[in-house]
């Protein structure tokens, strides 16, 4: 085989072409990251091409699904049978508690409707399954295989049976990218269980966990302590368990309380989940009530438009 | 034709499956000691069949990765773009290196490689990612020889130049 020094490839000094088309692709990958950093293009044109992109997603979450049908093909029967045998019991233990919820429950919805609220105990959900695909860098995310054509909307609050995961964050066509609570850039509004205490719990920078960064000194938080969704912010309804406070300390600056706590649901182990369909209370301040007095029928027959305006007028300056 | 047909099926093939091979997930305990598979992949064609592979080819490959599995569109384009330019500018030289002698310099380049994505997530706002980040290239490193010695056989009985 003849060794002939090709032009593209030298021993020594490269060309000045190869080089500046180098800066060249290096200036407009640039550019791209800058306006995507800016703009968020990547979910636009995933979405744009998710025809391709789809199909990869759903080819490479195979391995993973292939592996869970074989666990559970070479299953024992044994540990099979005790499984069967443990959610049998968890069911009749659910079962019971709701049938000695069910009168509360409907006690409350009574007592709901004297007070002329409108919160309702009964949940909208839509039942979605992971997709075991790698997300690169971002291990706080976790793929769903429900997009928009399933209903999906950005911003969907996803649970599963033991607490808030987490919210929906893009939405392809037919799946969707969940950002868990325990990514560092999510903040979730809480409350303590025991004492009501409002406060936020954002993800931990390192790991599976939940930080609290700014408890008031005076505050009663103690290790063990449940915390629930508060339902302030307008995005998940309240009174979702999210987590167990596991360690409380001062701030390093004195001025706060630091806890950290482990989420409640089980955001690595989760196969199914629930997205919320009912969104929380409406953003923004409640509508103004409809001012109480005596029916419209009773008033007495206005003599005038303008005398009527002078007796509102006279009878709110007294 | 068919061949050339063949030729160009292959290479397609093989990068493909590095891509899948990126977006397939790996247990928890194993996830830092994912290598690149794309960057092992593309160093190879460009070692073994230069005139295959260009600049700009490596930069569709890296945004097409940034498509599937990317925090901002064209940082693998960017990482990419840089590798496949060092290993074509070192080429001639890479090529006819003892295979450790390679390894080591694919070990550098994949450092390289982590370096330019630390830069780029340092300006994006993202916080040092742990110590176990760094291992992704020396998996890589220590996993090159295989590849190279399966991708090489593959081709030599494909007939592939």
């Amino acid at each position: 085989m003849p060794l002939t020094r090709e032009e593209s490839s030298p021993l020594f000094a490269g060309t000045v072409a190869g080089t500046l088309r180098l800066l060249a692709y290096l200036a407009l990958a640039m550019v791209l990251m800058v306006l995507d950093h800016r703009n968020g293009w990547t979910w636009r044109v995933r979405y744009a091409t998710a025809i391709v992109v789809e199909p990869l997603y759903r080819l490479a979450g195979a391995p993973s699904a292939g592996l869970h049908a074989l666990t559970i093909a070479f299953a024992e029967r044994k540990t099979l049978t005790e499984q069967n045998q443990r959610l049998r019991e968890d069911l009749l233990l659910a079962n019971a508690k709701l049938n000695r919820m069910a009168a509360v429950a409907e006690q409350n919805v009574r007592l709901k409707e004297l007070l002329d609220t409108q919160h309702s105990l009964e949940l909208n959900v839509q039942l979605a399954r992971v997709v075991g695909v790698d997300l690169g860098p971002a291990r706080h995310r976790l793929m769903l295989s429900a997009g928009a054509n399933n209903g999906v909307s950005v911003g969907q609050p996803v649970i599963d049976a033991h607490g808030v995961m987490g919210q929906v964050m893009h939405v392809l066509p037919s799946t969707s990218v969940v950002m868990l609570i325990t990514d560092p850039a999510h903040a979730l509004p809480v409350t303590i269980e025991r004492t009501g205490l409002r406060t936020v719990a954002y993800g931990a920078r390192d790991g599976d966990a939940l930080s609290l960064p700014d408890i008031p000194m005076a505050a009663d938080v103690r290790v063990g302590d449940r915390m629930l969704t508060s339902g302030l912010g307008g995005r998940f309804p309240p009174g979702f368990p999210v987590g167990t406070i596991r360690r409380v300390q001062p701030s390093a600056t004195g001025m706060f309380l630091e806890a950290s706590a482990s989420p409640s649901a089980d955001i690595d182990r989760s196969e199914d989940v629930l997205l919320l369909h009912d969104q929380a209370e409406p953003i923004g301040p409640p509508p103004p009530a409809v001012p109480a007095g005596p029916p419209a029928e009773l008033a007495p027959a206005p003599a005038g438009q303008p005398s009527a305006a002078a007796a509102a007028v006279s009878g709110a300056t007294p | 034709m068919s061949r050339h047909r063949l030729a160009v099926f292959w290479f397609s093939a093989t990068l493909a499956a590095a891509l899948l091979m990126m977006l397939v997930p790996l247990p928890a305990v194993l996830k830092p000691f994912k290598p690149y598979w794309p960057a092992l992949v593309l160093l190879y064609w460009s070692l073994e069949s230069g005139d295959r592979v260009n600049l700009g080819m490596a930069f569709l490959i890296g945004l097409f990765a940034d498509l599937l599995d990317g925090v901002l569109l064209g940082e693998q384009a960017l990482r990419l773009t840089a590798l496949v330019f060092i290993a074509l500018r070192f080429r001639s030289r890479l090529r006819f290196f003892p295979m450790w002698q390679q390894t080591l310099a694919v070990l550098a380049l994949l450092l390289n490689d982590r370096v330019l994505l630390l830069v780029v997530r340092i300006f994006a706002g993202d916080g040092v990612p742990p110590p176990s980040w760094w291992l992704s290239p020396l998996v890589g490193a220590a996993l090159w020889p295989f590849l190279f010695l399966l991708l090489d056989d593959l081709r030599m009985r494909l007939r592939i130049s």
